[in-house]
Formats: C-alpha cells, sequence, structure tokens
C-alpha cells in the first residue's frame, strides 16, 4: 500500500517559529537571529553593543551553545537579561528551544531580543525561529574566502557584520573583494565593518539596531525563499 | 539567569551531532504516526525529496535513516532520496536558469539575487508498506 504524506520535514518547526513569530510582534519586539562560525565575536560583540545602548533601548539575549552558561554569564555582566539554552550536542537552535527559553523572559519589558545561535555557519541557517532579522557575523580571523564556502547564511542575512577589523594588518583578509562577494551573494543587505576591541563601525551598527527595534525594515528579510 | 539543558530537538532527545539526524527524526516521527494511523504494521519504502538548495548529503540522510528506525515500524526499510534541482529566475530579466556554483548570477544580464523558484524542498513524498 502507498500512502501519500507530502509533509514538510521542518514543518513542526515551522510552526513553531510561526507562534514565536506572533509572540514578538504581540510585544513588539524586535528579534534578530544572530549566526557566525564559534569565536568569531558574536558575544563580544554583544557585550559592547549593551553597553552603547543602554538608556536607548532594553535589550535582552537568548544564547545557545552546545554546553556551558559561560557565555550568559559574560553577558549579564553587562547588564542584560540573559537566558542560556545548553542544546547538549545539537549544532543549532530550533524555534522550541527558544520558546522554551522565553518563558523565562519578561518580553513586555525588552525592544531588542538577541537569539545568539550555536556558533555554526549553516546548520543554524535551516532553522527559522521567528526572528525578523537574520544577522550574520564574519571575523578577519576567520579568513575572507567563508561567503563563497558557505553562501547560505550570507544569502539570507539582512545584515552582515564583519569583526575584528583592527586584525586587518596582520592578515592577508581581503575586505574590499570579501565585501563584493557578499555583495554577489546577497546585495540586499547592510555591512558594517567593526572591531569590538577599537569601537569601530559600532555607532553605525546601533544606529540601526535602533531603526530596526523603531518598526523599521520590516520587510521579508530572505532574499530568495521559494 | 537560567541554564536550559537536555532539550528535545524535533522529537530526538538532543544527543544528534548534525542537523541530518535531527531532520531524519522528524521524518521517522512523521511516518510511523501515519502507520500507525493507517494500521500499517510495517514500512518497506519511504520517499523523501531534498531540494539541491539545502545541500544535505544522500549518506549522511541514509547513515541516519539505518541508526533511527531500529526498533519503530520503519526499520529494515528502503529510503529513496529524489532530488530537486534548483531553480532560479532573474529578477530583472525573468531568464529561468540553474546556477553554475554558489553566486545566483543571471547568465544573460548577469543581475545577482535571482528569485529562488524550485530546490528548496524538503519533504517527504509517500511511503510504501503492509
Amino acid at each position: 500500500m502507498k500512502i501519500i504524506v507530502g509533509q514538510d520535514l521542518l514543518s513542526a518547526n515551522a510552526s513553531q517559529a510561526g507562534e514565536n513569530r506572533v509572540l514578538f510582534k504581540n510585544h513588539r519586539l524586535a528579534v534578530i537571529n544572530l549566526i557566525s562560525a564559534p569565536g568569531s565575536g558574536k558575544t563580544a560583540l554583544l557585550e559592547k553593543t549593551a553597553s552603547l545602548l543602554k538608556g536607548k533601548l532594553k535589550l535582552g539575549v537568548v544564547v545557545g551553545d552546545l554546553y556551558t552558561a559561560r557565555d550568559a554569564e559574560r553577558i549579564e555582566r553587562a547588564g542584560v537579561t540573559a537566558v542560556q539554552i545548553n542544546t547538549e550536542g545539537v549544532c543549532h537552535l530550533t524555534a522550541d528551544m527558544v520558546a522554551r527559553a522565553l518563558q523565562e523572559v519578561s518580553l513586555d519589558q525588552l525592544n531588542l531580543l538577541f537569539i545568539e545561535n550555536v556558533g555554526n555557519l549553516v546548520c543554524p541557517v535551516s532553522f527559522d525561529l521567528g526572528e525578523r532579522a537574520k544577522v550574520a557575523l564574519l571575523s578577519v580571523a576567520e579568513g575572507s574566502d567563508k561567503p563563497a564556502k558557505y553562501p547560505g547564511i550570507f544569502r539570507e542575512a539582512m545584515a552582515t557584520v564583519i569583526s575584528k577589523v583592527d586584525l586587518l594588518p596582520y592578515t592577508d583578509f581581503d575586505l574590499p573583494a570579501c565585501l563584493e562577494e557578499i555583495q554577489q551573494i546577497n546585495g540586499n543587505q547592510q555591512f558594517f565593518i567593526t572591531s569590538a576591541h577599537s569601537g569601530q563601525g559600532l555607532s553605525q551598527w546601533c544606529a540601526w539596531l535602533e531603526q530596526l527595534a523603531a518598526g523599521k525594515f520590516n520587510g521579508n528579510s530572505i532574499a530568495s525563499r521559494s | 539567569m537560567r541554564l536550559w539543558g537536555d532539550i528535545a530537538v524535533n522529537g530526538c532527545n538532543g544527543r544528534a551531532a548534525v542537523h541530518e539526524l535531527s531532520l531524519i527524526q522528524s521524518l521517522i516521527n512523521m511516518v510511523v504516526k501515519s502507520a500507525i494511523e493507517n494500521n500499517i504494521k510495517k514500512v518497506t519504502k519511504v520517499q523523501l525529496v531534498v531540494g539541491e538548495y539545502h545541500g544535505v548529503l544522500p549518506e549522511s540522510l541514509e547513515f541516519a535513516f539505518g541508526i533511527l528506525t531500529e526498533g519503530t515500524v520503519c526499520a529494515g526499510s528502503e529510503l529513496a532520496i529524489e532530488k530537486s534541482a534548483l531553480l532560479l529566475k532573474c529578477r530583472k530579466c525573468a531568464h529561468e536558469f540553474h546556477p553554475d556554483g554558489y553566486l545566483y548570477t543571471c547568465p544573460i544580464c548577469t543581475a545577482v539575487n535571482a528569485e529562488l523558484v524550485k530546490g528548496r524542498e524538503l519533504y517527504v513524498h509517500y511511503y510504501e508498506g503492509e
């Protein structure tokens, strides 16, 4: 006997992501799914962002890691509410994990929520969490060839943050070529050239976040969704 | 601050190391549920459609399927993978094409960011059983 199913493998995740999206909308909360390789500086960027936006926006952070609560502890020291998710080996966050973590957050008190995904440029891209925008982070230390090697995240990102640019003089990272390549993958995105160490580019990044939290750029962040 | 651990992913116990495993786990959950509803005792074949966009490896899907079907109604069944090639449409000149490499650049007018028409599928088409 043949049974036709026709059900998407990601449908359970997609329906939970839809519920998360409604929840965020009801709380007028801008949500960013921050995706990068391990060690690219997601937590450092959030620490600096928290201090620069202090008094302007109320931030919350949900942090995903395989193990430990070290990142959430760092973010809390910067004065921001943080909830740590330990995936215990799983390489990405799912909408369901985020929904459970959100039960610990008073969403009414926030304007902007970051979901710091598990450090991984591949798997997190497939799992919608209900965010308004995916933001890719690429550090100079990783090398300028990464957008070509892992185009998926750059194709879906509303913005790309290049981090650790204070290291440019010590590497062969070709910044103009890298930006050109990202633009060829997805020309509809914003770039921020930053260093959490020197502070370069962070004021532009924070200004963009303020606009996002104010409800601008509400369009679909995904350039090409079938 | 709260620490959350041991969170189930798509029905598996949070022990999957790659996302192919969680995808296959949701596939098995779907088929098992449907088999119960249709009074099917043994599944012999599962047909899965995978779009090129996802870049998942058939070998890792088959490997995960072999392990995760053990002890279920799907044990010993065949996983047939039907690939769906990418089809893009240029936003400027409307030309439809298959990309050569990772850039979605139109071969006719060189515009970037072509729209994805087909190739993002990831679904169980059908299964067979008795």
